[in-house]
């Protein structure tokens, strides 16, 4: 069990506000961090990992990490913290990043083989290409065993099909050691994927918290689907009005009355959503 | 010319060459912890060290040298204590050559190590102690290696600054042939006594070995930068 009641008062872009998140994390889980970008995930991470200072208390099984009085040093903690940047050792090797941690030759190389990175083991990080740096990044992360792994954004810097390759080796690597895992992400499908709980923050505070399905699905009652995108244009066609929307990567149109046309403003969040048919699903 | 390339006077140089050497050394040693301390500290006394530091840079050599002059003198707490004590005079001889020197290319040392230092992620460095590493490991295993193009400008500036020294070491060591006469003293001399080809000799040696010197640690940088790029054999 990871008990987390922490404050930080935080000056970011968008002004003052405090960190203020009340949690209990049980051992074996895997979290998703999401938010918007200002929330607060990345400054929680750091927090755990004795990063940076904050008060209140920590406590990991029957370990204090953080108190009044005390804070335990980021050497003493046991933890892994993947970086969005990778930030591999350049002077040493694949093999001599993941053993400057401990000098535990077989579990290196139980990892290496579990990320497919064996046979790039004598090769500088600066040699690797984006996903196999993201690699042994998280190897590295193990080789202490960890109590606690924290992923900050791992594979935001990656393209689509490499980051659905690599999120099959977090869940590999955390089926393994089952290690209690701290994931900030962004991708839904992603969350879906490795995490069992997912936890939203808002403005330093915690705004939504459970299980990705619930917390991840848009639509509201009898609604088949549901996006949210962002209202670019309303065009005039005739009589009626053409509503373009952004979703993801994509244009949309939407027939809007001119009631709804007066209603809703250009730059709004809105949500698309359909019921009383069934979409069909076709390959693309 | 070849008369008086044979009867060439090699002390001054191998004066400065030693000079240069001992000064680069005790730089080395104590501006490496200080230039780390100063990348990593939050301290509100930084900015003051940093001043500190540079003076040097914007100081006179003549107000250096007569500073260090009126503190090592005899007639000083400190020149005394050395003096009563240990027996050793601090001005006009060599030893005073090293204080000086210290003095005049410290900041030649600590600034490219602390830009050096600087220069690196800071999530390298977090990534070590989350590992477990303490603060003076991870300088030794994570942070030198990957400022070595920074450590060998700085170790290579310092000894030829501390080459090209003139004005605080004529104002503290004077010009005793084998003691004090560095060869930039030896030039100002031979100029004074307008023996100009004995002068362009040494002016010679002294250019063209600063050029190679800089030339060094361009081409030095150069393929330091290359060479993380490489894969290894």
């Amino acid at each position: 069990m990871i008990k987390i009641d922490i404050k930080k008062p935080l000056h970011g872009a968008l002004g003052s506000m405090l960190l203020n998140i009340d949690l209990e994390i049980k051992q074996g889980d895997f979290v998703a961090l999401s938010g918007v970008s200002g929330s607060g995930k990345t400054t929680l991470l750091r927090i755990l990992a004795g990063l940076e200072e904050a008060t209140g208390t920590l406590q990991i099984q029957n370990e204090i990490w953080l108190n009044e009085k005390f804070s335990l040093s980021p050497q003493k903690r046991k933890i892994g913290f993947v970086f969005q940047d990778y930030a591999l050792f350049p002077n040493m090797s694949v093999e001599e990043n993941l053993l400057y941690v401990t000098k535990n030759k077989p579990l290196a190389k139980k990892l290496l083989d579990i990320t497919n990175l064996t046979q790039l083991a004598k090769r500088l990080p600066n040699s690797l290409s984006g996903g196999q740096k993201q690699r042994v990044s998280l190897c590295r992360a193990m080789m202490n065993q960890p109590k606690l792994l924290l992923l900050d954004e791992p594979l935001s810097a990656l393209d689509p099909s490499l980051r659905t390759k690599l999120q099959g080796e977090i869940l590999a690597l955390h089926k393994e050691f089952n290690t209690t895992t701290i994931m900030v992400s962004h991708d839904p499908s992603e969350m879906y994927r490795l995490s069992n709980r997912v936890i939203v923050l808002g403005n330093g505070e915690i705004i939504d918290d459970g299980e990705a399905k619930d917390v991840l699905l848009k639509t509201k009652g009898s609604q088949k689907f549901s996006f949210e995108g962002e209202l670019l244009d309303i065009v005039k066609v005739d009589v009626i009005n053409i509503a373009i929307i952004s979703i993801g990567q994509q244009l949309v149109e939407v027939v809007v009355s001119n009631l709804e046309a007066k209603s809703l403003k250009i730059g709004e969040v809105v949500n698309v959503s359909t019921k009383a048919f069934t979409p069909n699903i076709v390959q693309s | 010319m070849i008369e008086t390339l044979q009867t060439l006077e090699w002390h001054p140089f191998l004066l400065s060459f030693k000079l240069a050497v001992i000064t680069t050394f005790i730089l080395f040693s104590i501006c490496l912890p200080f230039a780390w301390y100063l990348s990593q500290t939050k301290s509100k006394l930084k900015p003051i060290l940093e001043a500190i530091t540079a003076l040097p840079i914007v100081l006179p050599p003549s107000v250096m040298g007569f500073y260090i002059l009126w503190s090592l003198s005899q007639n000083s707490v400190i020149g005394q204590f050395f003096n009563d004590v240990f027996g050793i005079k601090l001005v006009f001889n060599f030893t005073s050559l090293v204080i000086g020197s210290c003095f005049y290319s410290l900041p030649f040392m600590v600034q490219p190590l602390q830009n050096g230092f600087q220069s690196i992620n800071k999530n390298m460095l977090e990534a070590s102690y989350v590992a477990g590493k303490s603060k003076y490991v991870t300088m030794l295993r994570v942070a030198l290696p990957n400022i070595k193009p920074a450590i060998m400008t700085a170790i290579i500036i310092t000894f030829a600054h501390t080459i090209g020294e003139f004005g605080v070491i004529l104002m503290i060591g004077g010009s005793i042939p084998g003691e004090t006469k560095v060869a930039s003293v030896a030039i100002y001399e031979f100029v004074e006594v307008m023996d100009y080809a004995q002068a362009h000799i040494y002016s010679g040696i002294m250019l063209v070995m600063s050029f190679l010197t800089l030339l060094g640690v361009y081409v030095f940088n150069r393929s330091q930068n290359n060479k993380f790029m490489r894969v290894q054999p």
